[in-house]
């Protein structure tokens, strides 16, 4: 099963790497990873998607936890939340039929054309990544030039918060 | 108004604030300035080793038999990756050692200096936490902050990696009393309710064992340990880790357990109905194929590592805690509860377990005309057994016969290379136990192979005067990989047989000690006896001993605890 596993880490030279070591050297798998600082400048939030069976999932947050950089963690898909992933994507777009028909589905998947040239288009849009791979299928692969995405970042519903 | 001093000079400081008695290490380009400090005083006494591997053995010694933190002290580059062998040795055994690597200065990192490698990347996964020092202020911080994770939680290595330059640089000298960080905070304490549940099912137990480790020995809770089992009455075995937990010579001790565990330790296991697991891991080698482990048992483990509980066996109450702080909450509990084992039941158990030990699995041709390796283990707790002793090991048969064959009353008496198996471990192990216990008795059982490895540091031993006796049981065969072609090969001995050893008498003295060569059985005794009353004499005694003696019982890769090879 998918999980997404959200913490704060020290914002240190090394900690990204002692968590992206952590799952090769076990042999777990990450989907995506992302990573920034926080409004705390000490702190970085690290979210990842993972998959694997129960026990898998409570080895992978144990393990995790056991970094001395990891300073907390939350598996967001144990309770309600909300994921999010940014697109930058870049498609052919010669022809005028071709143009209004991509304005057309980028409104209906209420994303933006950021950039424009007479032979390409430039779109960004957010969403879970479901929304974002219908999309890609709905543009046809055909088209496309360059996929440029985040990785899932994500946040609990309600007034849970992940914070020190 | 504070002093300033140099990085090399609050390095020291760090040391002696720590209490550091001991360095083993090799000096090299990059820590010259923290050789020269250590060479202006005289707090801190400095063990030259002959290879970076045999410093972290050393040290692992010298922190598994005294319970103080190992130090070492090496060199970047090539200093740094010798020693990669013995920190993730000690990181598979939790052995809580501080390792210091030098490095080259700050502004060439990166630029494919000369001896220089990262030294943080290489070490990463087999560290309980590494630090790269890039500012001297923040150098004593992270010592104390090195040797506090070292030593607490479940203990393990940790790499302090400093640049060159930062030894030079000069700051205030601060050190902290105590650092606490964020992120760490070990769970001493285990949880009332669960250890409450616990108590309840062990009181209910049938056919109860109690399984312990090396985290009993690690957290000093043996007197608490032999508390709980003779309060019960339960069976106890110990892993390989967990030996001189629980006194071997008593009768509620059933031997070890695992591949080469005893008959009875190992149908114990198979049957019993309540398992306590404490201060263990559930490892492979103890057990055999996880879908037939204990299968009648409900299962209780306390560790203070909490990815430990479930990683291989699912159980039914977890507790984290320090081994040590929930033996006595489950001792308190007891005895307030004014409750008692079925004692019906725990009779009818333990006459099952005496049928199981009357099997006498470790049982040996003690009429050969050949060195049974059995019989010098024997022989060897014989003449050692009333003594302030401390016995090491390397890797393959001979460790398995001393783990079988030495009984171990105490804690931190047997020290072996349990997780990683390193050969090589035991001479530079003894020669750390030996520095931290020297007026003691301090017995390297090795192979011809194993000695191999780290043979160099004899040399060491006699600048030291480290007066070791090394019982090297000599079959000229790496015998625990001759056993396993034998089993599973059909006998194709693939590179496992050592032509052209060396004579191990002459090399003995060729390093200044005394070398002694016994063939026959009947001379074993005496050249123990003798070996043993050479006080300040490292001796070399060469057993020529049986080539073809395997290791029994075996429980084979992929089977059951039930389903040993007896001989």
């Amino acid at each position: 099963m998918r999980h997404i596993i959200s913490m704060l880490l020290e914002n240190e030279a090394g900690a990204l790497a002692r968590v992206a070591g952590l799952f090769s050297a076990r042999g777990y798998n990450i989907e995506s990873l992302t990573v920034a600082p926080t409004e705390d400048p000490s702190l970085s939030r690290l979210t990842l998607v993972t998959s694997g069976n129960d026990e898998i999932i409570e080895q992978i947050t144990k393990q995790l936890n056991k970094l001395i950089d990891v300073v907390k963690l939350v598996d967001l898909t144990e309770g309600a939340h909300i994921e999010r992933e940014m697109m930058l994507v870049k498609v052919r777009a010669a022809e005028s039929e071709a143009r209004a028909e991509l304005k057309r589905l980028v409104d209906i998947f209420r994303g933006r054309i950021i950039d424009v040239t007479e032979r390409t288009y430039t779109i960004e849009m957010t969403g879970t990544g479901d929304k974002l791979d219908a999309f890609i299928d709905a543009v046809g692969r055909r088209a496309i030039l360059e996929v440029v995405r985040t990785g899932v970042s994500g946040i609990a519903r309600g007034e849970k918060a992940l914070r020190l | 108004m504070t002093v300033e001093l140099t990085g090399a000079e609050i390095f020291v400081r760090c040391l002696q604030e720590e209490g550091v008695e001991h360095v083993f290490g090799y000096p090299g380009g990059a820590v010259l300035h923290i050789y020269d400090a250590l060479y202006q005083q005289d707090r801190i006494k400095h063990v030259l080793v002959r290879h970076e591997q045999a410093a972290v053995h050393a040290a692992e010694g010298y922190a598994k038999s005294s319970g103080r933190p190992g130090v070492v002290l090496v060199t970047s580059g090539p200093g740094a990756t010798n020693a990669v062998t013995g920190i993730a040795d000690a990181y598979m055994d939790s052995v809580p050692v501080v390792v210091f690597t030098g490095q080259v200065p700050v502004h060439l990192i990166g630029n494919d200096a000369f001896q220089e490698v990262d030294t943080i990347g290489i070490t990463r996964p087999c560290v309980k936490h590494n630090f790269l020092v890039k500012d001297v202020r923040e150098l004593a911080v992270t010592i104390r902050k090195a040797f506090y994770i070292a030593t607490s939680g479940r203990p393990g290595p940790v790499v302090v990696d400093i640049p060159k330059d930062v030894t030079a640089k000069k700051a205030p000298f601060h050190y902290p009393e105590r650092v606490s960080l964020r992120s760490y905070n070990p769970t001493l304490r285990g949880h009332p309710g669960q250890i409450r549940r616990a108590v309840d099912l062990i009181l209910s137990a049938k056919r109860p064992m109690i399984y312990t480790g090396g985290g009993v020995i690690l957290d000093d809770a043996a007197a608490e340990l032999t508390e709980f089992a003779r309060l019960l009455g339960f069976p106890v075995t110990n892993t390989l880790m967990g030996l001189g937990g629980y006194p071997a010579t008593d009768r509620q001790f059933v031997g070890m357990l695992g591949m080469h565990g005893t008959y009875e330790a190992n149908m114990a296991m198979h049957n019993c109905d309540v398992l306590v697991a404490i201060g263990a891991r559930f490892d492979d080698r103890v057990t055999g194929n996880v879908e037939k482990f204990c299968p009648h048992a409900r299962i209780i483990h306390v560790d203070i590592d909490p990815s430990s509980i479930s990683k291989n066996v699912k159980v039914d109450i977890p507790i984290v805690g320090s081994v040590r702080n929930v033996l006595r909450e489950m001792i308190k509990l007891i005895r307030e509860s004014g409750r008692a084992p079925d004692r019906a039941a725990l009779d009818a158990w333990w006459e099952q377990i005496e049928e199981w030990r009357a099997m006498d699995c470790l049982k040996y041709d003690r009429q050969a005309e050949v060195i049974k390796p059995q019989y010098v283990i024997e022989k060897l707790y014989e003449a050692t057994r009333d003594s302030d002793v401390y016995v090491t090991s390397d890797v393959g048969q001979h460790q398995m016969w001393t783990a079988q064959f030495y009984k171990f009353d105490r804690p931190r008496r047997w020290i072996n290379s349990g997780g990683l198996g390193t050969m090589g471990f035991g001479l530079p192990a003894a020669m750390g136990v030996q520095v931290a216990h020297p007026d003691a008795t301090v017995v390297c059982v090795t192979g011809e192979a194993s000695i191999q490895m780290c043979i160099q540091e004899l040399s060491t031993c006699r600048q030291h005067g480290l007066p070791l006796k090394i019982v090297l049981l000599n079959n000229r065969y790496m015998g625990m990989v001759r056993q396993w072609q034998e089993f599973f090969y059909q006998g194709r001995y693939a590179m496992s047989y050592m032509d052209a050893l060396p004579d191990f008498v002459a090399l003995a003295r060729a390093y200044g000690h005394v070398g002694m060569r016994i063939d026959r059985p009947q001379d074993v005794e005496s050249a123990l006896r003798e070996a043993l009353a050479m006080k300040d004499r490292l001796v070399f005694l060469d057993f020529q001993t049986d080539p073809a003696e395997n290791v029994y019982p075996m429980i084979p890769a992929g089977a059951g605890q039930n389903e040993m090879i007896l001989v």
